[in-house]
């Protein structure tokens, strides 16, 4: 039996940069972990879509473009109307602090700015899968 | 492992997925994939409903545009046959030092976003060094059997060692593009030697006429070489003529394509159908199904008569004949020969 950490990187939005989409599905790897990227600009269904086919246990956003608190609970929305509410959601990018609250508030579990070490958020992560 | 799931009776799943429900089909794949008694168990029931999808596996180096090509496949198939639902399992490698892996074919087929009737799955290598996951075989069946009519295998594309593909699929398409080879690349054993149809894929490029020519002379050597018994046509077929079976032997056809433009594909498909009409109407079709239910079988006994023996010997033991190997106190045949008359006296 092999069961790996399966995680979706996605980028929804406008925003053209996916550098630290690709540094963070990089350090996941390397933490073991299956990560499924997807590329730019994707909407909220298509997001959703690709967690229920490939069947991940997470799913992590990245987001520069100033339309988190519009696309971040949409995309929630959408896991949720698909049956995937079990999903780890978080977030990574430029999301004011104030925001925060928010986009927990709407299922977001958590948000990661700018200057964060990977290996933070792969603690995170595996600390969400080990304790049962 | 996700701490809110808790797993769901095999059985309940199965029956959901056949249902058509993608959320198990999901989980399903997952279980499939991750091996154990729960996964054969899905397997044996649902394999009476297998053997109805069209397999096409696509292969060939990396960077030759084989997921743009796969998602072109499946956008043109839907758009002809609204009815058929197509399922892509793509197979990225795994890293053999951290375990994990990036699988990036979803990014190169966003169009096919938003049709229900197309089911893509990344698939991680996990240590399998043949082009394809160990369950590749099994997520294809899983699909299959849920009502998916043309499935789309897509390799990892490592080179020229992708010899699975050519167990799983009905007709494998080698993608090339120009300048990626030289000849010698070309009539060099691998890769080539188990196309159905060969595909030289972004041809607005640079040097497109010397990759078909060098895969049209790569094909006349071995049709010489394969049938030194018989005279060939005695002419070099012209390149892009239609395939050609010489009534004994299949001769893949070149076909040239575009793929981020969409162009070529309409042509690739009719080869694709040619070469499985072909398949249909003579012995090389059986004599596939039998070598591949060989294979199948041979990989599960293997994989059962591992864990029996395991199971049998035990992990301390195992593990004591690793070290002792390791050490060079003993020779991994006598190991092995040892582990094996234990598991045959126990059972």
């Amino acid at each position: 039996m092999e069961k790996k950490i399966r995680v979706l990187i996605a980028k929804p939005g406008l925003d053209g940069h996916d550098r630290g989409a690709k540094v963070i599905a990089r350090a996941l790897r390397d933490a073991g972990m299956e990560v499924i990227y997807t590329g730019l600009r994707q909407t909220p269904e298509m997001i959703a879509e690709a967690a229920l086919q490939e069947d991940v246990d997470a799913v992590g956003l990245s987001i520069l473009s100033g339309a988190h608190l519009t696309l971040l609970p949409r995309i929630v929305d959408q896991l949720r109307a698909r049956g995937l509410s079990d999903v780890l959601v978080f977030a990574g990018g430029i999301i004011p602090d104030e925001d925060v609250a928010p986009l927990k508030q709407a299922g977001v579990t958590a948000v990661f700015g700018p200057g964060t070490n990977t290996d933070h958020v792969v603690e995170f992560i595996r600390g969400q899968f080990q304790t049962a | 492992m996700a701490s809110s799931r808790q797993p769901e009776p095999i059985d309940q799943l199965v029956d959901r997925a056949l249902q058509g429900d993608r959320r198990a089909l999901a989980r399903l794949i997952s279980r499939v994939e991750n091996g154990g008694p729960d996964g054969w168990s899905a397997l044996s029931r649902l394999y009476p409903l297998t053997g109805r999808a069209r397999l096409i596996g696509v292969t060939g180096a990396p960077g030759t545009g084989k997921s743009t090509l796969v998602g072109e496949i499946a956008k043109s198939a839907r758009k002809t046959r609204p009815d058929q639902k197509v399922g892509i399992v793509a197979v990225d490698p795994t890293s053999p030092f951290s375990g994990g892996a990036v699988l990036g074919d979803r990014i190169r087929m966003r169009d096919l976003s938003g049709d229900e009737g197309v089911f893509i799955r990344s698939m991680a290598t996990r240590g399998s060094l043949g082009g394809l996951a160990r369950a590749t075989t099994d997520v294809v069946k899983v699909l299959d059997a849920c009502g998916y009519d043309l499935i789309l295998i897509e390799t990892v594309g490592a080179g020229q060692s992708e010899i699975d593909i050519a167990r799983t699929a009905e007709t494998v398409i080698v993608v090339e593009a120009p300048g990626l080879g030289d000849e010698v690349q070309a009539i060099k054993a691998g890769i080539l030697e188990i196309a159905d149809v060969l595909c030289v894929n972004k041809a607005d490029r640079d040097g497109v006429q010397s990759t078909v020519n060098a895969l049209t002379a790569m094909l006349d050597l071995g049709t010489a070489a394969r049938q030194s018994h018989t005279l060939h046509h005695g002419v070099l077929l012209p390149v892009e003529s239609p395939p050609v079976a010489d009534g004994e032997r299949w001769r893949p056809p070149i076909i040239k394509t575009i793929a981020a433009a969409g162009k070529g594909i309409d042509e690739l498909i009719a080869a694709v159908e040619q070469h499985r009409a072909f398949l249909r109407a003579r012995p090389e079709g059986r004599q596939r199904a039998r070598v591949r239910a060989a294979i199948e079988l041979e990989t599960i006994l293997r994989e059962a008569l591992l864990t029996q023996l395991r199971d049998s010997a035990g992990s301390d033991r195992l593990s004591g004949a690793i070290e002792r190997i390791a050490a060079r106190q003993i020779d991994p045949y006598s190991a092995a020969a040892e582990l094996l008359k234990l598991s045959t006296a126990s059972g």
